[in-house]
């Protein structure tokens, strides 16, 4: 790596930890119904959302009705993307006269947007009239972001209060999520991106004359609103098949930078809402240095895996690092910088393709989704899955200092164990289970594109992504099939909810717990050694679980490149 | 070697080997499903001895012996696992034989008469009936005298006697038990050595102190602690993923184009789980409890021994636990221009026949300060206290001294009409203020000064509270003296708080305004009184001493009646949940290292690329197989002891705990298997097993 190299990830980490205590300061002002500077525009459109719905703003939840809600909500959101790709037909807004979506496509693509996962077995430009774009993809693309949010703060009111069984309102806390965090912050991020010249538009697809052979269609479309919030939102759901590797959805440098920027801002920043809200900003900190200290170390790893050439390419005079399946546009770091921070947060856009890197290159994103999507992760659930990993953390660390466990005051008793388990189970079932079943079944080996290790790798991979909420593909795998489209829709669906009920659960019973308080007994959460600790945890969980699957897979291709 | 220690080793190896007996009995199924980890090692036991006795007969899948092998050495596991459980419970089932053999049937002398007034006067001479002591049931009265065996639990209603309670509290030293007061509790199994005693039975036959004893050490009753179930949750959580890991692995081979053999599944598997950690967690729970009879503490359930580790208030009384207990001279102050030393010696005669510890340390004052010896004079009339007069002293050749509280001795010389010297009041409130207790020392109505008595902290007190204090504990010291002599004696021994003239209504409102917030208090009392309060608080000790309501609303009784043990009860505690949290790490900590043993190995047929990570040269395959689970096995006996004995606790901050507990066992959970795998796959070698 060169000093550009450095510079401009060193750049990248400065910029966005510049933005935490801002974004997570008014986000902590949102949660916690305090005046923010947005009150005299949103207020009323708030005020007015609840009048028209019937929602008592003032009410509270405990977390049964809570969870319900949240089900519910998402219920209808699932119904409501699964019929509108059935009856584009016959909607508005449908220049180019796509026909209705097969129905497994419409059930995979349903419940990826509705998860956060915004796995993408069609191509965007192809398949989907503007109107399901918008009322469909763009509408999840907030909602489904809001509903994790939610969810956090669920969690983290559970934390804070005692003696309670309430832990808030789930209408009060999407709306809000939505009306005063992702709505103003795509709005400002959508017209810079349009700056860059991502393209806005109802037009259809234009004709440009090529030199050679006639005419190129180029699709066209309302992309920036959908970028701008599928990249803050972590969904990753492209508006175009090749995603964020698209001039039209990528244009420049500059809104490569800014999308990557978007891609971790609202996770990291929720740290700084959770320290806030806490009453403990060290606590947020701490988490959030965890995060990038894992993040950091995958990225070195990424990078360096890039940077070396495939000895075979090698060998026919190709040099200077792997740049197959990259845009030239962006180069080898801001590909791999990318791809880490993608997979780290559960977005799941590209910028270059993943089936093409070396397989430490392609382990790192793996990984890093099978780690259960929390170094940074989905906004909301990637912080709630930390949390769930700072429980198991707490839970031994706290035995080893002579107590029963308590995080934050709040015992961490068997019932919180039980949930805690669940959450950590189960996307590693997903994963695992899903992937034998491909595998074994002649319908799962049929699309696949590669032989051995790494045709392994991508069905693994896809596994992964669904069963992390990820969204984003190793490609090399013909998903857009009936076996693929349910099976992983199955999977998106199973994880999404199996941990967001369960970190309910938690919130609900940290709710109704008494507040112990701290003495020099009690485990400090904050220090240097905790945070080590908790990268300890979640690394050798995370390798423990999966390191045989990886060995069949990326890293016997890796030991086979490099003898 | 003398008998002694020949019985005892004799005694041990019986305990070893009713141990290895045990553990084969704890086999059946219907056992080892209480432990999810160990009963995933049994079927996988069963699974592969199944396919031992398959390639017996030609179809195996993998070489008969290398399936053996491993076959056996999960048997090992299992039995290991088995053994540390019944060794622990080994200890206690010893003690329980000993308390069983008091607690035979012994025959009972039952009153017939309920009317106590009149049982005072008959005494010994009571009209009973014999009958067996099982026949015995509550509020039955019965009569011992001299020599018989008390046949139940039960609260004197009327005489006085010796009691020789070593069957209990293994102390031959006679205590003394009479009606009323706080040492009216009498234990079933105790046997009086004089006097006559009459008996109101507490607890029913099987119910009494020494069945609960019994099946508390016993581990009969034994139910897992709250967090002994966390943790085996959160161990069914990580089997559960390396049951799935494991599973998944057979397609995954298979589609790589070599299946894995269910073998070498098996033992990846066994290897994976925390066997190590659920293997001995039983056995860290009943050696807690053990640890606790050691220090002849008898914890009523595990619950409460858990709790320990938790508490972060103690209140201790004052009396005993901080404070010797009893008033010491420290000083004598002249008043009027009397010099010292005229002051000592009137002192001291006055205190000659003063037998209580207070007269004592006055004389020995004295002779410490001015050298003044004991001297016995002719015609020497020695005044007793009593509670009317409230004051002692002497008379001899017409001269009278006596000594007592102030305001009865300045009453005393006004009414004599005599005046007090000015600065007499002075001295006294400057001894109050600093906490001491004055004694005014007056000869013929004339005051000589004061004599300072001061309550004498214990030795090291303090640095033990400076250690609570850095262990996160706050120690709340409890007395019934006045607000100003408790603050001095508190700022003194260092505790951090203080209640003044308690009584049990302020006690019991103490301890549940520190409850109300989030504190969990652990006290100790002996008292009738003091039993509300120990009913409330979160681990209460009753001294063995106390008495019957004590003993029955507290959650732990100390047999050595020594209130200072509280603070060991809470580091016994700590040891027991600190054990807990250090094994498991080192349980999941050793996984790594059995990763680069069975991974390369299992698939070197599919893929021998692997072998690169086979950094640690095992020599074959099968012998990187079988060492990590031989490593496996090994590693629950070599740790039985430190189950047993629990980790070192110190007092030091939480933070420091963890970085040496995280040091030691998660980095030498890390590092230790590498080097224990490579031992035993060298030895494998040497010895051409492989």
């Amino acid at each position: 790596m060169n000093i550009y190299d450095w510079i401009q990830i060193l750049f990248y980490l400065t910029v966005l930890f510049a933005l935490v205590k801002p974004l997570g300061g008014y986000m902590a002002r949102v949660y916690q119904n305090e005046r923010v500077i947005l009150d005299p525009i949103l207020g009323p459109v708030e005020r007015f959302v609840y009048r028209a719905s019937g929602i008592d703003s003032k009410a509270e939840m405990n977390w049964k009705t809570y969870a319900v809600a949240m089900l519910l909500f998402n219920a209808i959101g699932l119904l409501a993307v699964y019929f509108l790709q059935r009856m584009q037909v016959f909607l508005p807004l449908n220049p180019q006269g796509f026909g209705a979506v097969t129905p497994d496509s419409s059930w995979n693509t349903a419940t990826s947007f509705v998860t956060n996962t915004n796995w993408q077995g069609y191509g965007g430009e192809t398949t989907m009239s503007y109107l399901t774009q918008m009322l469909a993809m763009t509408v999840q693309n907030f909602v489904s972001a809001a509903t994790g949010m939610a969810v956090l703060v669920a969690l983290i009111r559970g934390i804070i209060r005692h003696n309670t069984k309430e832990v808030g309102n789930f209408w009060v806390d999407l709306t809000r999520s939505t009306l005063y965090i992702l709505v103003p912050l795509s709005l400002i991020f959508a017209l810079v991106l349009v700056s860059q010249g991502v393209v806005q538009t109802f037009n259809e697809s234009q004709t440009a004359s090529a030199l050679q052979s006639g005419g190129q269609t180029i699709a066209v479309g309302p992309a920036a609103s959908q970028i701008a919030i599928k990249q803050l939102g972590t969904n990753g759901g492209g508006f175009f098949n090749t995603n964020s590797a698209h001039p039209l959805e990528n244009a420049t440098p500059f809104s490569n930078f800014l999308e990557m920027l978007a891609l971790l801002l609202i996770p990291a920043a929720l740290c700084y809402t959770y320290g806030k809200m806490i009453g403990d900003t060290r606590q947020g900190w701490s988490l959030l240095i965890a995060m990038t200290i894992v993040f950091v170390s995958l990225l070195g790893v990424t990078v360096w895996s890039e940077k070396t050439a495939n000895p075979a390419i090698e060998a026919l005079g190709v040099v200077g690092g792997n740049m197959e399946g990259k845009e030239v546009r962006f180069g080898i770091v801001n590909s791999a910088l990318w791809t880490t921070a993608t997979t780290s947060v559960s977005n799941g856009a590209v910028n270059s393709m993943l089936d093409s890197y070396m397989p430490l290159g392609g382990l790192v994103p793996m990984w890093l989704m099978q780690l259960g999507e929390i170094i940074f992760g989905g906004v909301g659930s990637g912080l709630y899955g930390m949390l769930t990993f700072v429980i198991i953390a707490v839970f031994v660390a706290g035995l080893m200092v002579g107590r029963t466990p308590e995080y934050l005051g709040k015992k961490i008793e068997a019932y919180e164990m039980k949930m805690a388990s669940i959450i950590i189970l189960t996307p590693i079932i997903v994963t695992l289970v899903g992937t034998s079943i491909a595998l074994m079944s002649e319908a799962g080996r049929a699309t696949i594109f590669n032989p051995s290790a790494h045709g392994y790798s991508e069905v693994l991979y896809a596994f992964s992504s669904t069963a992390a909420n990820n969204g984003s593909a190793f490609a090399g795998l013909g998903a857009n099939n009936p076996f693929y489209n349910t099976a992983l829709g199955l999977a998106m669906l199973i994880v999404r909810f199996w941990l967001a009920v369960p970190v309910l659960a938690i919130a609900g019973a940290l709710a109704n717990k008494k507040k112990t308080p701290v003495s020099g007994g009690t485990l400090p959460t904050h220090t240097p050694l905790f945070i080590g600790w908790l990268i300890g945890v979640i690394v050798i969980v995370g390798a423990l679980s999966y390191l045989p699957a990886l060995a069949l897979g990326p890293i016997v291709e890796h030991l086979m490149i490099f003898k | 070697m003398t008998t002694q220690t020949k019985k005892q080793t004799h005694m041990k190896q019986e305990m070893y080997r009713r141990a290895v007996v045990e553990s084969f009995i704890k086999l059946n199924p219907r056992w080892m499903v209480r432990n999810p980890v160990m009963f995933v090692v049994e079927v996988g036991s069963v699974l592969t001895t199944i396919l031992w006795i398959q390639a017996i007969f030609g179809q195996g899948e993998a070489p008969t012996g290398f399936i053996g092998a491993i076959a056996l050495w999960l048997w090992f596991t299992v039995l290991f696992a088995n053994f540390s459980e019944a060794v622990a419970e080994g200890r206690g089932k010893a003690q329980a034989e000993s308390l069983r053999k008091a607690r035979q049937d012994t025959p009972a002398k039952k009153v017939a008469s309920l009317q106590v007034e009149k049982l005072q006067v008959e005494g010994a001479n009571a009209k009973h009936e014999i009958v067996s002591s099982t026949a015995l049931r509550k509020d039955d009265l019965y009569l011992v005298v001299a020599g018989d065996i008390l046949p139940a639990d039960g609260e004197i209603v009327a005489g006085i006697a010796s009691v020789d309670e070593s069957a209990v509290t293994g102390e031959s030293a006679p205590v003394v038990r009479e009606a009323g007061g706080d040492r009216s509790a009498v234990t079933g199994g105790t046997r009086l050595l004089s006097d006559w005693l009459i008996v109101k039975v507490s607890a029913d036959p099987g119910h009494g102190f020494l069945d609960r004893m019994i099946s508390m050490v016993e581990g009969a009753k034994r139910q897992k602690t709250p967090n002994e179930i966390a943790l085996n949750i959160l161990l069914a959580g990580f089997t559960i993923i390396f049951l799935v890991v494991c599973a998944t692995l057979l397609p995954f081979s298979m589609y790589s184009g070599g299946a894995i053999t269910i073998t070498v599944l098996v033992a990846l598997l066994v290897c994976l789980i925390p066997t190590t950690i659920g293997g001995l967690l039983s056995a860290i729970g009943i050696a807690g409890m053990d640890r606790m009879i050691q220090r002849n503490v008898i914890a009523m359930s595990g619950r409460a021994v858990e709790a320990a580790g938790d508490v972060d208030v103690l209140l201790l009384d004052k009396t005993g636990t901080i404070t010797l207990g009893n008033r010491q001279a420290v000083e004598f102050i002249p008043v009027n221009g009397i010099n010292a030393q005229e002051l000592a010696e009137a002192a001291q005669l006055a205190s000659l026949a003063d037998e209580t510890p207070e007269g004592r340390s006055i004389v020995v004052l004295a002779k410490e300060k001015f050298g003044l010896r004991g001297q016995t004079m002719e015609k020497m009339h020695f005044v007793p206290f009593t509670a009317q007069t409230r004051m002692s002293g002497v008379n001899f050749n017409g001269t009278s001294i006596r000594k007592g509280a102030p305001d009865t001795m300045i009453e005393l010389i006004q009414s004599n009409g005599g005046t007090t010297a000015s600065d007499l009041k002075p001295t006294v409130d400057s001894i109050a203020r600093t906490g001491g207790t004055p004694l005014v020392v007056t000869r013929d109505n004339q005051a000589l000064g004061v004599i300072h008595l001061k309550d004498i902290v214990k030795g090291g007190m303090k640095e033990r509270f400076a250690h609570l204090r850095k262990m996160g504990i706050k120690t709340v010291m409890i007395t019934g003296d006045n607000p100003l002599t408790a603050a001095a004696i508190a700022a003194e021994a260092g505790v951090d708080d203080f209640l003044a003239q308690a009584t049990p209504e302020a006690k019991l409102k103490l301890i549940r305004e520190y409850q109300t917030g989030g504190r969990l208090v652990a006290m100790t009392g002996d008292g009738t009184n003091d039993a509300p309060a120990l009913a409330q608080a979160d681990v209460a000790v009753a001294m063995n001493t106390g008495t019957q309501p004590a003993r029955e609303a507290a959650n732990m009784v100390d047999l050595d009646s020594n209130p200072t043990k509280l603070i060991e009860i809470v580091e016994i505690g700590k040891q027991l949940l600190m054990t807990r949290g250090s094994l498991t790490t080192f349980s999941l900590a050793n996984d790594v290292a059995k990763y680069f043993a069975i991974i390369p190995a299992a698939f070197a047929a599919t893929y021998p690329q692997l072998q690169t990570l086979n950094f640690m040269k095992l020599a074959t395959p099968e012998s990187a197989i079988l060492s990590a689970v031989i490593f496996n096995a090994l590693i629950i006996i070599a740790l039985i002891p430190l189950a047993l004995r629990g980790v070192p606790y110190r007092a030091v901050g939480a933070a420091q705990l963890l970085r040496d507990n995280l040091l030691i066992y998660g980095l030498g959970g890390l590092l230790v298997p590498f080097i224990g795998i490579k031992l035993i796959d060298m030895l494998l070698v040497l010895l051409g097993l492989v």
